[in-house]
């Protein structure tokens, strides 16, 4: 009997891609509509705020891609659909929580008040980082997949002991839940009551991957086999995400321990500027997926309940237009570090090897100064 | 009382004893949660059990489950949640239970660890320190004998080093805790049962990243750590009765190497062997004798060479004593210097 890998049993039933039973606030129409467990009292400047924030890290995002396209910068990871996940998310945090991104947590970083140089430095190939975690609560962006979920769970048990009022926050894509550390980092976080929050953006494809290919259930259901709650939000309603991360945030605050949210989105681009969607997907899901845009569903509802103008919306558009080319002038200004930097904050105490290295390329280098 | 330490009403012993390796180790772990609250224990079994090998016992019951913690069996959880900790301003010492099992964590040791530190541009401090019983020679099933320590000296980021003895076992691992650094931190299990006096209240006599003549000589160096250091001062012994003086270093520090001390030895020597358990090809003997003949290239009598293992996996235990350099193999290599 042929074994057919694409329909496994159950897959009716429980796929993967089953259609979603979401948390929702806000409709694509930009209606807001109310939730039995869920809800969120915004006033319309923070309303506005979150408008303005989704369209500059979508601006910021914009231009890193055009950048990148203009060879100055290596590569840049889009987060262009997943802005609503990013900045509802980001907007729960507290000052003293800490955040775990992953390398295209642009938004998050806009919430933790990272200067955006910062990221394009990092996809320049300036440095691998760059900015000082302890400074923002905002860890360095982590390339392996789902590492960071087992540091961020680490940081939560730290903050066990000391007693603070505080919760960590992790992000990773739907691919990264196929990977050990990601499942190793829920049971740490179960057994031990860990405050931390998984925030998992599910943009349907790790790269060239579908969802089917990593999961035969929805995500958000996995948290139920390891112990802790799991809840499936609607990705592109900014709303929704702020009030979801706020609550899971406070339960693991107050000790209630981790919580799994599945923030159901979509990645509009490319993985990375590397990658070619157009060879595994089709036209038509994009097309479905631009009706759900996070930042369009918040124009419409501000619009429909008078709580902008057009002189407002001009004045973002504005804002970022102004946002894009400081970003563009600053990247190309970054200058390449020295040489030497190489041998830099590898260690804490001095390492005699690296010494060594050291001082034997300092002085190959000073044997050319001087030579025509 | 085995140990031979004396131990006051608030359980900390002091003065000189006689202890094995585990025991030593065990008071250095002691000492440092002792003296800095932000020191933890962590791994499979190093609770209530006190490790596999013991390395762990009693600490749980006095230091309580929150610092000394029994972890779930998974080796990368145990590395990236250290490394969560240590962000926190932690200090984790990582248990992993034996070398081959050192190869889940690889990951989170070799792309996290190591390199988190110069990301941040040195924002971020990784004090994390991992033991590993490491090395053949006990009876065991496979994945329970292998000397993994090049795939970390080949990890920029990561300090290396390898106690030989119980004063060193305990000297070391508190250094290693105090550094501001990662260090892998390998244990020669067949030496665990050792038994030497280790001095409690003194200092230690060398930093971390420092080697020692641990037997002066004059007519070749044998470069060890770890389990061959034993097995190097027995050979010394024997060569003496055929009227050859064989100088003894162990490394103790692999990365970085104590190059200095290795440089002075072998020009005085004229000679030098290395001798590790770990396959030859490839292996940390190579990085010495390339770094010797650089250094010492004039005061060479013989080629470095070098007695290990083969390059093959760890054999079945009842091959081991063929695998294994022992005094045998190394006065081979002694001769065949000579031979030049």
């Amino acid at each position: 009997m042929a074994v057919n890998t694409n329909a496994p049993v159950g897959a009716e039933t429980y796929g993967a891609a089953a259609p979603p039973e979401l948390v929702q606030l806000l409709t694509p129409e930009g209606e807001r509509v109310e939730h039995p467990d869920y809800d969120i009292d915004l006033t319309p400047e923070q309303v506005r705020s979150l408008y303005r924030d989704l369209v500059l890290v979508r601006r910021i995002d914009l231009e890193a891609v055009a950048l990148q396209r203009q060879g100055e910068l290596g590569i840049w990871a889009s987060l262009l659909g997943q802005e609503a996940a990013q900045i509802g998310s980001g907007r729960a945090l507290s000052d003293q929580d800490m955040v775990f991104p992953t390398y295209r947590e642009h938004g998050v970083a806009w919430c933790r008040n990272v200067d955006p140089i910062k990221l394009l430095g990092l996809f320049r190939g300036v440095s691998h980082g760059g900015w000082d975690p302890a400074e923002h609560n905002f860890h360095l962006y982590t390339i392996v997949i789902g590492s960071q979920t087992l540091h961020a769970v680490g940081y939560a048990m730290g903050i066990q002991r000391d007693g603070a009022e505080a919760a960590a926050i992790v992000y990773f894509g739907d691919g990264a839940t196929s990977q050990g550390d990601v499942n190793e980092s829920f049971i740490w976080a179960a057994v031990n009551n860990a405050p931390v929050v998984f925030f998992c953006q599910n943009n349907q494809w790790a790269i060239s991957e579908p969802l089917e290919k990593q999961s035969r259930i929805p995500l958000y259901r996995r948290a139920s086999g390891f112990g802790f709650p799991g809840i499936r939000v609607d990705g592109n309603d900014v709303f929704a995400c702020l009030a979801v991360t706020r609550e899971a945030l406070r339960n693991a605050r107050e000790g209630q321990g981790p919580t799994l949210i599945e923030a159901y989105t979509y990645r509009m681009g490319a993985h990375t500027t590397s990658d070619d969607p157009t060879r595994y997907r089709v036209e038509s899901e994009l097309e479905a997926w631009k009706l759900k845009d996070p930042i369009e569903r918040v124009k419409a509802y501000l619009f429909k309940n008078e709580l902008a103008d057009q002189e407002f919306f001009e004045a973002i558009d504005l804002e970022a237009d102004e946002l894009g080319k400081d970003l563009r002038r600053r990247c190309l200004e970054l200058p390449d570090p020295d040489p030497l930097a190489i041998f830099e904050n590898v260690y804490a105490e001095p390492h005699a090897l690296l010494q060594e290295e050291r001082e034997q390329f300092a002085a190959y280098l000073a044997s050319f100064e001087g030579v025509a | 009382m085995t140990t031979g330490a004396s131990r006051t009403a608030g359980g900390r012993s002091g003065g000189a004893a006689t202890l094995t390796l585990v025991r030593a180790i065990n008071e250095g772990l002691r000492r440092a949660m002792e003296e800095d609250p932000k020191v933890l224990v962590m791994g499979e079994d190093v609770g209530k059990l006190g490790g596999v090998f013991r390395v762990t016992d009693g600490l749980q019951k006095d230091f309580g489950e929150d610092r000394v913690i029994d972890t779930p069996l998974a080796e990368s959880g145990i590395i990236g949640t250290a490394i969560g900790l240590a962000l926190r301003g932690y200090r984790p010492v990582c248990e992993i239970q034996f070398d081959g099992f050192v190869f889940p964590a690889a990951d989170q040791i070799i792309t996290q660890l190591a390199k988190m530190r110069m990301r941040s541009l040195g924002a971020l401090r990784l004090p994390v320190v991992v033991r590993i019983p490491f090395g053949g020679g006990i009876g065991a099933v496979e994945h329970h004998s292998e000397s993994p320590e090049v795939h970390f000296t080949h990890t920029g980021g990561l300090r290396v080093v390898a106690c030989s003895n119980p004063a060193d076992g305990y000297h070391m691992i508190r250094q290693a805790i105090r550094c501001e650094d990662p260090v892998i931190f390998f244990e020669p299990k067949r030496r665990y049962w050792d038994k030497a006096p280790v001095d409690l209240d003194a200092d230690p006599d060398l930093p971390l990243d420092k080697g020692r003549v641990v037997r002066p000589g004059t007519d070749v160096t044998l470069l060890a750590y770890g389990p061959m250091v034993r097995t190097c001062l027995e050979a010394a012994v024997a060569a003496e009765e055929d009227g050859r003086s064989l100088e003894v270093i162990d490394l103790r520090s692999l990365s970085p190497l104590d190059t200095e001390l290795v440089v002075e030895s072998v020009r005085r020597t004229g000679r030098c062997v290395v001798v590790h358990e770990a396959p030859v090809f490839s292996g940390y003997g190579a990085e010495l004798a390339a770094r010797i003949t650089e250094q010492c290239f004039y005061h060479l009598e013989a080629p470095v060479l070098r007695v290990g293992g083969f390059s093959t996996p760890y054999p079945p235990s009842r091959l081991e004593d063929h695998y294994l350099p022992d005094l045998d193999r190394v006065l081979d290599a002694v001769d065949r210097t000579f031979a030049y």
